[in-house]
């Protein structure tokens, strides 16, 4: 929470007022009892009615001041909390914009997501809720028993014994009620759990014939909830019955104690009215401190929960990451180069690409097959920088890809990535995606190239709308658009990570041809599982646990690799193989 | 409707009368307990008149009673709060076991149409809202009502002028409270709305980060970001600090009334001998009371409206029709593996016909492979076979016995499925691979294993074969799981076999691995395999080439390329 804190700096002066102002109404609140006591005691004790006219006019006067006071602090208080909130929310997304690829699969998305809405908001509740209650609570308590302090010393140690007591009965409680409920939640996980199996397995649980067992199982389930939900209940239920009892006995020793001391005239008949009103209000504020120690608990979770985010350690800011023209420039001897690349993803024991080195030139298709997971993708993201390589070095026109910025160098790259990825808003917009600039005509071309004149068509040209996520899209129009989202830039590069799959073969074929034909000439690579989306590349790479095993065209590969060979063999038959 | 709902839920009560009625005599109790204390409070404080004229044998007295009241009360309390839990804890516990069992008798085509989603969250949390609201806030309305009339009586008995003040001004608190929400209300909205645009813009954005960043798009996201937090910070202030006005307001509205009671009091106090200081106290003790259960109640209303809708959305569920019953019926046993299809039609939906007068027969260990493009019914026939829907008409035969004439678990026991998207559940792997078959010994889950290369990468986990696998699967690839899917049918070793797509997942090399074992597993079992590669089906004895719910080309391979239809155009289409 500490570091957060410096999002609250321009809220200093806020934070301060909010609970300022919250105390000037507690002042005027704990004030009522002792107007009360002065009416008893002098007003109607000397049948002065202009007193009492005047100390109850007195009474709505604080009344009416403490409720502007009041509106005063929560002003402030949701002032801060909003405010304190919204930047720290923009904190969290500029971290996120600024993430490495690693960064962002060590966080995974989902946890990214929960941090930025579910926990801030939870964040900005606990701020306003501090900012409101965190003084008043123990100030009301504490003055309640500074007032009975005032009017007399010995009653107000019964006070202090209530506040003890009252205190240690809600602390206890929830001390053993806590924990108690995070176990009950545990259980009902399971419950919720074993109904989600159900749903989601049904075919397989009843071609199994499970039902039977599933029951039983969802039935223990079920009641180890009831059994720990009652043992908690009955813990928790003490609270109102205990309180209520502690706080009555303490109003019966007082009454008791303060009669021998209005019998020796210590204390007036009006101040006992005023502290039997005082013990009420001390049972109302305790309660309440009590349930905003849980709220803020809660938020002082999610606090560190998003500290961890916005301070992580990012490769991104540090010098070395993309230093312009530092580079030594070698001369090219390629196009694109991989001289002895190795990489290792971030806390994994073993290296991902292992010692690969190949070249490539301007208009090449090449293509990469392999079986899952043996590094295919992971080698292409090394050329746009996404990943450092960890050994070797990754070389466009002779230089270093790490040490070319980054906008210069993603700016050359057209990347499909696996998962397709489209934007709410129009086509248009997301062909532009990074706040290209770039003139419709070409933009057609691009989707003409990619084959998806069609699909733009269908949804209303370039002002088509594209709902989240592309939600309104099959899958293969979403990979036709955003090939043509990588081909708009007129990439000198073109990185097509399994973004076919989706695509018939008569349609796959045609956008090879397309792209072949553009002007620009780009270097292109084609990530496959497919033998048939590879045959046709001018060099073809086989992967195997992250080792480059063989390297050359479809005809000497089926003699020289055995992989190739045996992919050929299971997928094509013995003719087209030949 | 909402008759219905209220009657269904005052049926679901009935078993626990006696603990409402306890409940509610024990509340009452404690309500008129409460309320006494304040009394008894005021006339202790009558016997203090002032330095030496002190009554201490009567204030004794009075604090014994108030003892006993308070003690007594505590305990009514603790009864009150034991009851209701009881109450709805077995409610909620009654519900979820009819909605599961429920899930157990729903036909399929419920559960297809259904989002699992909603079914959980009416299970889940309607069943809490439910809980909550209708029994809780049925206790709390009783108390606060009851609270309500007991302090009028006391407050009428005391001094009916003082009664009339705070009856008059202190729904004002309340309906001040109401007007202010009233007026937040849409200032919620606005705020659910601002919410909503800003987290489907970050979920989309952080979903796709990588996509963002290979396009440098950082700063145009952060730049739109930037517009959504600006308005949400605007609406959310708005929002939070109207509606923390609520409190203020009616604090102050109190406070009026407080101070209107203290000048009435004190008033009567000088102009009537009889009206004492200890009743200015009860009747001051009162007014500070007497608004607590207005505002408690405007909660419970609201409370119970959502309750009730979530009961009824419970009930729409629990009413849904379930499956014809097969208890009367026969068991299927000593499978041959014939599987007839005699002119069977089936559709989804009424409007648009799916399979009309389909007919084929597999004998008993025949490979027969289904090709076809997408929506041509493939995985449909697979749901008639297990029926996991049943047929509009015509008849599905094995071995000569019409699959509806026998009980679905028996019909069942005799089909292995290895589906497209695997299904594991969670647990240990173990667990998951004796899920067909349960009386499987060990050796034979490792032979099976082996054979399915699910071996190899099982004895690399932390915990080789005890190692919990999270739901559905979870830190599983989905070859991975699919291998386990495998292994855990060839456990089963049934006579009928289905395979829908069942190696889509497996990289090319494992899956020429595993081809073996599935060659060495259909060897005499009648098989069925649905796949998108053609070249897995090439020995299959038979392919039916489906379209459009018709099987269209029926033959082995070489026959049906020789007859250049359909399956020659979808073959060579690969290598174009």
């Amino acid at each position: 929470m500490k570091r957060l804190l410096v999002y609250m700096k321009e809220y200093r002066l806020r934070a301060f007022l909010g609970p300022f102002f919250k105390l000037l109404e507690a002042i005027f609140e704990l004030l009522i009892p002792l107007i009360v006591a002065n009416i008893i005691d002098i007003g109607i004790q000397s049948g002065d009615k202009s007193y009492i006219w005047q100390r109850v006019f007195l009474m709505a006067a604080l009344g009416v001041i403490g409720f502007l006071c009041a509106l005063t602090a929560q002003y402030f208080a949701a002032k801060a909390a909003v405010g304190f909130s919204a930047k720290v929310r923009r904190a969290v997304f500029c971290k996120i914009q600024n993430s490495t690829f690693s960064d962002l699969d060590e966080f995974g998305t989902s946890t990214l997501i929960t941090r930025i809405t579910g926990d801030i908001n939870q964040l900005q509740t606990g701020v306003n809720i501090a900012l409101r209650l965190l003084l008043r609570s123990p100030f009301i308590v504490g003055g309640a028993f500074v007032v009975a302090l005032t009017i007399d010393a010995k009653v107000s140690l019964i006070f202090l014994a209530a506040i003890l007591l009252l205190g240690a009965i809600v602390f206890l409680i929830m001390r053993y009620t806590i924990p108690l409920y995070q176990n009950v939640q545990k259980k009902l996980d399971k419950v919720t759990l074993s109904v989600r199996e159900n749903l989601y397995g049904t075919r397989v649980l009843r071609a199994f014939g499970k039902e039977r067992e599933e029951t039983e199982r969802f039935h223990g389930e079920n009641d180890s909830y009831y059994t720990a939900q009652r043992f908690v209940g009955k813990i928790s239920a003490l609270m109102n019955p205990l309180t209520f009892a502690a706080i009555n006995f303490a109003v019966i020793f007082m009454i008791y104690v303060s009669g021998s001391q209005v019998n020796k005239g210590i204390l007036l008949q009006g101040e006992v009215v005023a502290l039997v009103n005082l013990m009420s209000q001390i049972l109302i504020e305790l309660i309440k401190f009590a349930n905003m120690i849980v709220t803020i608990n809660k938020s002082l979770a999610s606090a560190r929960r998003i500290e961890n985010v916005i301070y992580a350690e990012s490769e991104r800011n540090l010098p070395f990451y993309t230093q312009p023209g530092s580079g030594n420039r070698k001369e090219p001897a390629a196009f694109l180069e991989f001289s002895d690349v190795s990489f290792a993803y971030k806390n994994a024991a073993e290296e991902s690409i292992y010692h690969v080195s190949f070249s490539a030139e301007r208009g090449e298709q090449i293509g990469i097959i392999g079986p899952t997971g043996s590094g295919k993708s992971t080698l292409c993201s090394l050329i746009p920088h996404f990943y450092a390589a960890t050994g070797g070095e990754v070389l466009l026109d002779g230089v270093n890809v790490n040490t070319i910025p980054e906008k210069d160098l993603r700016k050359r790259i057209g990347v499909v990535l696996q998962k397709n990825a489209l934007f709410q808003g129009t086509i248009r917009e997301n062909l532009l995606l990074g706040g290209r600039e770039i003139p419709d005509e070409k933009l057609e071309l691009a989707l003409a190239a990619a084959q998806a004149t069609e699909v733009a068509l269908q949804k209303g040209g370039l002002d088509g709308k594209i709902e989240p996520h592309g939600r309104n899209l099959s899958g293969g129009q979403r990979q036709r658009l955003c090939i043509a989202r990588a081909l708009a830039g007129a990439p000198e590069i073109l990185i097509l990570d399994d973004s076919a799959s989706a695509l018939d073969f008569a349609t796959e074929a045609a956008l090879r041809k397309a792209i072949a034909a553009l002007p620009q000439k780009p270097l292109t690579f084609i990530v496959s599982q497919r033998v048939s989306s590879v045959m046709h590349c001018h060099k073809i790479l086989v992967m195997e646990d992250g080792k480059l095993l063989a390297q050359g065209t479809h005809e000497e590969l089926v003699h020289t690799s055995p992989l190739y060979a045996e992919i050929c063999r299971a997928q094509l038959s013995t003719e087209v193989a030949k | 409707m909402k008759n219905s709902t209220f009657y269904k839920v005052l049926k679901l009560l009935r078993p626990y009368g006696f603990w409402i009625f306890l409940s509610l005599f024990l509340s009452l109790f404690s309500v008129a307990v409460s309320l006494l204390i304040p009394i008894l409070v005021g006339s202790a404080i009558d016997f203090m008149l002032g330095a030496g004229r002190v009554d201490f044998p009567s204030i004794l007295k009075i604090l014994a009673a108030i003892g006993v009241s308070v003690g007594t009360a505590a305990l009514a309390q603790y009864g009150t709060a034991l009851c209701n839990n009881h109450i709805s804890f077995r409610v909620v516990f009654d519900l979820r076991e009819k909605a599961f069992s429920k899930i157990q008798s729903l036909p399929l085509s419920f559960l297809d149409r259904c989002p699992a989603g909603d079914i959980i969250s009416r299970m889940i949390t309607d069943v809490d809202v439910f809980s909550d609201g209708l029994l809780l806030g049925f206790s709390q309305l009783f108390t606060g009502v009851l609270t309500i009339i007991g302090t009028l009586i006391f407050m009428l008995a005391f001094n009916w002028k003082i009664a009339i003040i705070v009856v008059l001004l202190t729904p004002l608190s309340f309906f001040l409270a109401k007007f202010i929400a009233g007026r937040t209300f849409s200032l919620f909205q606005k705020q659910t709305v601002a919410r909503g645009e800003q987290t489907s813009f970050v979920e989309e954005i952080i979903t796709h980060q990588k996509t963002v960043s290979a396009f440098g798009a950082e700063e145009e996201s952060i730049r739109k970001f930037d517009a959504l937090n600006d308005k949400l910070e605007k609406v959310s202030l708005r929002a939070l600090f109207y509606s923390s006005m609520v409190n203020p307001s009616t604090r102050l509205v109190n406070a009026l009334v407080y101070a209107c009671v203290c000048l009435a009091g004190a008033l009567s106090v000088l102009a009537n001998p009889a009206f004492t200081i200890g009743s200015l106290s009860c009747l001051l003790n009162y007014a500070s009371q007497y608004a607590k259960p207005f505002n408690e109640i405007s909660g419970v209303v609201a409370e119970f409206q959502n309750a009730l809708a979530c009961a009824e959305r419970l009930f729409t569920f629990l009413s849904e029709p379930e499956e014809s019953s097969d208890r009367s019926l026969p068991e299927l046993c000593d499978v041959r593996g014939e599987v007839l299809f005699d002119r069977v039609s089936f559709s989804y939906t009424k409007d648009r016909r799916l399979i009309e007068n389909l007919e084929f027969k597999a004998s008993p260990g025949q490979k027969i492979a289904i090709v076809g493009p997408t929506g041509c019914g493939k995985t449909t026939l697979i749901n008639l076979l297990l029926r996991f829907y049943d047929i509009d008409s015509g008849s599905i035969l094995i071995d000569n016995t019409p699959i509806d004439r026998v009980t679905r678990r028996s019909l069942r026991q005799n089909f292995g499925m290895v589906l497209q998207d695997t299904w594991l559940k969670s647990g240990t792997i173990r667990e998951n691979l004796f899920m067909g078959n349960s009386k499987a010994t060990e050796e034979e889950m490792l032979d099976a294993a082996k054979k399915t290369k699910a071996h190899s990468f099982i004895k690399r986990l932390p915990k080789g074969y005890d190692t919990v696998i999270g739901e559905e699967g979870g830190i599983l690839s989905e070859g991975q799981k699919q291998l386990l899917s495998i292994t855990r049918v060839m456990l089963l070793s049934p006579p009928i076999l289905i395979l829908d797509e069942a190696t889509s997942s497996i990289d090319v090399r494992t899956e020429m691995q595993v081809q073996k074992a599935f060659d060495a597993l259909m060897r005499g079992r009648t098989s069925f395999i649905v796949a998108h590669r053609l070249s897995t089906i090439q020995e299959a004895d038979c392919i039916l080439v489906m379209q459009k719910g018709k099987i269209v080309e029926k033959g082995t391979h070489e026959e049906l390329l020789k007859q250049k239809g359909f399956y020659y155009t979808l073959y060579y289409s690969q290598f174009a």
